[in-house]
């Protein structure tokens, strides 16, 4: 028995809160992370023997910080290290969700395409190819109705796989101009030796070549106060929380 | 259609069509209408205008959004 953690992330009513629901059940609690105002939830379900913690991070359209629900939403994914992010689309409106579909795939290669609110698009008569999708996303890409509860056994399979790494995932990465991927180039091996292999050191760059001061000078943060737990961790704190 | 001429979503009458070709728009604000569908080549439509004329409200990759003068008056494009 072991256990995960999965992070769910999607467009603002795009049903993750249901799909939430259709797996927790009652066992759902809300919660207050540190010093913030807008909430995450968080619930339990089990699969196969192995317990799976899952968090309904903000709706949100985009994450490159533009408000705090998306800040919320962005830490989580890359500082949160969830064994797993799901990004809920909406079937009916998949142009306007692929963007942020697009945003976590190049921030972590451990993601699973669920598309939702299949039944709504099939009466609109939109029909979603969720195979070619998956070749071109290079991720797991499943349709459900959170609201009818179907196709969840098929993304609770998907996601065990994953996890176990019977399914590898090669996210599809977006190129940008000659002039970007070279300094691409150059910025990824200095990122990579500074920051280590948690968190995508392409996507680093491409923030940095952004100009986002604020997420280094966060990530300077964390680092300086793993150190210090690190330290005070010889003495007392190291029975009572396991460090990584 | 000849020679399409450039306009602003502003200056979109109610109905018309318009596909953007450029965003005046820098910093937070061009990422947001960025992350809203106003890219480069979308098409967008006017759907109504308030009665004092601003904001006004488009239809952008299915979802309808407005857009205050400040904002749509820098999103250029051209009547399809």
């Amino acid at each position: 028995m072991s256990n995960f953690r999965i992070a769910l992330c999607g467009n603002p009513n795009t049903g993750k809160s249901t799909l939430f629901n259709a797996l927790t059940g009652l066992k759902q609690h809300t919660g207050n992370w540190a010093g913030k105002t807008v909430e995450m939830k968080k619930g339990v379900y089990t699969y196969k023997n192995d317990q799976y913690e899952i968090v309904d991070l903000p709706g949100t359209y985009s994450l490159y910080s533009n408000s705090l629900d998306e800040e919320i939403a962005r830490d989580f994914i890359v500082f949160g290290n969830p064994d797993i992010t799901i990004v809920i689309l909406d079937a009916t409106a998949l142009e306007r969700n692929l963007n942020l579909a697009l945003q976590v795939l190049e921030m972590t290669n451990r993601v699973i395409i669920c598309i939702n609110l299949i039944d709504e698009a099939e009466k609109l008569g939109i029909n979603i190819n969720e195979k070619l999708l998956m070749r071109r996303l290079g991720v797991p890409v499943i349709k459900i109705s959170a609201r009818n509860k179907t196709g969840i056994p098929m993304l609770l399979d998907t996601v065990s796989r994953v996890i176990s790494g019977v399914i590898q995932c090669t996210p599809f990465q977006i190129e940008y101009d000659e002039e970007t991927e070279r300094k691409i180039k150059i910025l990824e091996p200095m990122i990579d030796r500074i920051v280590g292999h948690d968190i995508s050191a392409r996507w680093l760059s491409l923030r940095l070549l952004d100009g986002d001061r604020q997420l280094f000078e966060q990530i300077e943060e964390r680092k300086a106060r793993n150190r210090e737990v690190l330290i005070n961790g010889a003495t007392f704190h190291k029975t009572k929380t396991g460090i990584k | 259609m000849g020679l399409s001429k450039k306009i602003s979503l502003f200056e979109g009458e109610k109905g018309n069509i318009i596909k953007i070709t450029d965003l005046n728009i820098d910093g937070i604000m061009r990422r947001r209408l960025l992350d809203l569908g106003f890219v480069p080549g979308a098409y967008v439509e006017v759907l109504r205008k308030s009665p004092l004329g601003d904001p006004v409200a488009f239809r952008v990759s299915n979802t309808s959004i407005a857009l205050r003068k400040e904002e749509s008056h820098k999103i250029l494009g051209e009547l399809v």
